[in-house]
């Protein structure tokens, strides 16, 4: 059932400066805010990544000219070993919370989710404004980690207790670092959770005349499913954020036990489990992982079915299997903790649940290639990228047949072959969903298209750099590499490493330089590119009726829905698309 | 462009199967039983996601190839194959829970079944950055410890002085000797933070947690000297935390204990 909203008239945008584009109510500028907010995370977190290559394939190797930025980090240009573990703790927390959670949900979402229900904005536009401002307060928070006494905290993006438990004592960064990182993650909470509050008000309340739900694009359903998920999960990451801060600075004793010695000090904390943590961190974080990647998921099936110029394959399907791999999400955390201590008995049921998680996984795949199969593919960017993340999820996807089982994780769990797992996975498949997405929407967002040519060279290099930075990251792990070790070098048996680690960094340096011709290719097409029709793809679902960009509160008219939402190449109809406005004639003239 | 896009996708499949046949970097050597059976499950796992990987990833080039856009080629209008979702589904669903049954198998050998009769215990105690290693001596019983009684050099694993068990205790560092085909009854403990013990040649790791004793299973079959890491980031020297584990002949097993005593003699 739909429901209609009773607009008097559309409103003009706010004049002034602030109103209009910093503060802004506006779910577009909103979007497009956290959009921003991850092309810049995603580029300070691809430059520590950078710094962790260089160490992992030139390990203890002198670069004078780094000394002058990282004074303490890099003293004498040799990077310290508390150094490299500062970066891969902001790398892991700046690349899942700032740009993985960032610009597939808070920026795209939030750009297209009312326009694609046809709704004026968001249910909550005040809630939207403050939710992006607290993410971005998250944000610097975090990053001040990095300037204040002692540096980033050294603890993983998990921060497993004891260690970042303890303060100083455990590491430098463990101190204050410690504290804002955490803090940071409270707030990123903090705004995650009333972006998702809104999502589902928004998605269950706002839709137009007609816009049943199984007439949804899945993009929808899928922010719709990752909103379930951030609104059951992120409370959780609060509620362990909140006690890990008074275990470290109110003397509670939450994650600590009795008896523990570090630095040869005794610590007057009693009662406490670690593993505590690591349960309420993997609820969260399991989940996470799919909040990470089901919009990528809706804006590939949508991009699919668009350059295929057919309808998404099996749609009914799909809705299901997003729903029951977020539903799925919930129940095997555990996968994480089979080395951990936890009773092997629950790493049986945990091992079973995961795996069963192949189901939904296949059943999207098979319809992502039955989409394509038989169509008329247009090969714009963003079809490449969305082919891509096709082909990522299935070679990222599959290494979670091996660490899903706890015998073989006895051997895999903490070694570079989860490192390659989950970068090609969640990160680089979900990347390409911001990629293709960002092709696709940009002529909506900014009202000009995306330089074609730059990007297909662009996604040429990612494609083949992505790969070659992380298949050979598992075979790393075969050989049984342990993952956040400053160097093997001290390992006779990780001796045929140093290879492998080479070709990774240098992978790392040409994938990372060419992210360089995105960038050039967004500034340009913003102030260059070519002007953007109302509907340049000649796709269906509702953005495309409306001017690019749309006006203050998008549509002159509220829309009205006859279509499901992706009838593309209907046998004899007027073209080879019919938009989900177009009266119902269009389809009744098209089958007779 | 489909053209080429095609061949990208079908190369970076073949690298990759390349990438998982080379010997060079393949598992590490194994030396137990229960490594074999980890390895056969792995090597099962690793051909039935090939299978899966080269299928899916061979398909998407092909119909990327097959369906381009070219001057006079008609989109098929189907909304999808109900048959084809539910076939799918089954199939994928029995293989890959099987592969967790089967799977199974050499978990509850390591960690759901009791203590072989006959097993030596040996207690591992990790710290930032050193695995203490405790063997109960002659009595066969562990002395009670105190965190207080830690001492770098005197005590490192906090004995209790007046626990008669503990007199007879015999304590290395970094070195975990065993002998070659008696079950080993590992109890991993922590004093400080997570720390992981790492044995790749047996293919086991398992976390040591301070404020509990967590047992790990083994028997190795092979007499030799292997590299034990920590798997658990546990500081700034997680990366240089190495120990060694020692398979040696009964006879060179009971020598190098006495050893350890006479050395904690002097």
């Amino acid at each position: 059932m739909s429901v209609a909203h009773h607009h008097p008239a559309v409103h003009e945008a706010p004049k002034s400066f602030i109103t209009r584009w910093i503060f802004s109510k506006d779910h577009k500028v909103i979007g497009i805010q956290y959009w921003w907010l991850a092309f810049v995370a995603v580029f300070v977190g691809m430059a520590l990544s950078l710094l962790m290559r260089l160490q992992l394939a030139f390990p203890s190797h002198q670069w004078p000219f780094l000394a002058n930025i990282f004074k303490t980090g890099m003293a004498g240009g040799v990077m310290a070993p508390e150094f490299y573990l500062a970066l891969v703790t902001m790398h892991g927390t700046i690349m899942v919370f700032f740009v993985l959670t960032t610009a597939p949900q808070g920026g795209f979402g939030n750009f297209a989710l009312p326009l694609q229900i046809g709704a004026r904005d968001m249910a909550f536009p005040t809630l939207n404004m403050l939710s992006f401002w607290v993410t971005l307060v998250g944000f610097v928070v975090l990053i001040a980690a990095f300037f204040v006494e002692g540096g980033a905290p050294l603890g993983g993006w998990t921060g497993y207790p004891p260690l970042s438990a303890l303060g100083t004592i455990a590491g430098p960064g463990q101190g204050m670092g410690m504290n804002l990182w955490i803090i940071s993650i409270a707030i990123f909470c903090v705004g995650s959770l009333l972006g998702a509050l809104n999502f589902l008000a928004t998605t269950l309340g706002m839709r137009t005349h007609g816009m049943s739900l199984l007439r949804m694009p899945l993009t929808c359903w899928a922010w719709f499913t990752t909103a379930v998920l951030a609104l059951l999960s992120f409370p959780v990451l609060f509620g362990a954020g909140v006690l890990l801060l008074l275990d470290r600075n109110a003397g509670t004793s939450f994650f600590l036990p009795g008896g523990l010695v570090v630095a040869g000090e005794l610590i007057d904390h009693r009662g406490g489990s670690p593993i505590l943590w690591q349960h309420l961190f993997w609820f969260f974080g399991h989940p996470e992982v799919y909040i990470a990647i089901i919009p990528g998921m809706g804006a590939t099936s949508q991009i699919l079915a668009t350059f295929a110029r057919k309808p998404i394959f099996g749609y009914r399907a799909m809705v299901g299997a997003i729903f029951a791999i977020g539903l799925l999400g919930f129940f095997v955390w555990g996968h994480h903790m089979f080395i951990s201590g936890m009773s092997p008995y629950s790493s049986v049921v945990f091992s079973l649940l995961t795996l069963s998680i192949g189901v939904p996984s296949a059943i999207k795949t098979v319809n992502w290639l039955g989409t394509i199969w038989g169509g008329k593919i247009r090969f714009t960017c963003a079809m490449l990228f969305a082919l891509g993340f096709v082909s990522l999820f299935v070679g990222g996807g599959l290494g979670g047949i091996f660490l899903g089982q706890p015998s073989i994780d006895l051997f895999l769990h903490d070694t570079y072959f989860v490192v390659g797992h989950f970068h090609l996975v969640m990160g680089v498949a979900a990347i390409f969903g911001m990629f293709a997405g960002t092709f696709y929407w940009f002529p909506k967002m900014f009202g000009r298209m995306m330089h074609e040519g730059l990007g297909k060279v662009h996604f040429v290099i990612t494609l083949l750099g992505v790969y070659a930075i992380f298949m050979p990251m598992h075979a790393l792990g075969v050989m049984g590499h342990p993952r956040r070790y400053y160097t093997g070098t001290n390992f006779e048996y990780l001796g045929s490493a140093s290879g492998l680690h080479t070709l990774i960094t240098w992978a790392a340096f040409i994938t990372i330089s060419a992210q360089v011709l995105f960038v050039i290719n967004v500034f340009w097409s913003m102030f260059r590119g070519k002007r953007a029709a109302e509907n340049p793809w000649e796709a269906t679902t509702l953005e495309w009726t409306t001017p690019s960009p749309p006006p203050h509160e998008n549509f002159p008219e509220d829309p009205v829905v006859h279509h499901g939402p992706y009838e593309y190449g209907v046998p004899g109809a007027a073209r080879d698309y019919i938009m989900q406005t177009d009266p119902p004639a269009a389809m009744a003239a098209a089958k007779h | 462009m489909g053209f080429w896009l095609a061949l990208m996708i079908w190369a970076v499949t073949l690298g990759t199967v390349v990438l998982f046949a080379l010997d060079d970097f393949s598992l590490p050597a194994a030396i137990s039983q229960a490594a074999h059976e980890i390895d056969a499950q792995f090597a099962l796992t690793l051909v039935i996601t090939g299978v899966a990987f080269v299928l899916a990833e061979g398909l998407l080039g092909w119909f990327i190839l097959k369906y381009r856009d070219r001057p006079g080629s008609v989109a098929r209008y189907v909304h999808g194959n109900n048959p084809i979702e539910i076939a799918s589904a089954v199939v994928v669903g029995i293989v890959f829970v099987s592969l967790a049954v089967l799977g199974l198998g050499v978990w509850r050998e390591i960690h759901l079944s009791g203590t072989p009769a006959g097993s030596m215990p040996v207690e591992i105690t990790g710290e930032q950055f050193a695995w203490n290693v405790r063997y109960p001596g002659p009595d066969g019983k562990f002395g009670r410890t105190s965190p207080e009684l830690y001492d770098p050099t005197a005590n490192p694993v906090g004995i209790v002085p007046d626990d008669p068990a503990g007199k007879d205790d015999v304590i290395a560092l970094n070195t975990l000797a065993v002998p070659v085909g008696r079950p080993i009854e590992l109890r991993l403990r922590s004093k400080d933070v997570l720390h992981s013990f790492f044995m790749p040649v047996l293919r086991i790791k398992q976390d040591t947690v301070p404020g509990m004793e967590i047992p790990l299973r083994f028997l190795a079959e092979k007499t030799g000297a292997y590299e034990v890491a920590c798997a658990e980031l546990c500081g700034l020297g997680h990366y240089r935390m190495r120990g060694m584990l020692q398979v040696l002949d009964p006879g060179a097993f009971e020598a190098w204990l006495g050893e350890q005593v006479a050395q904690a003699a002097q």
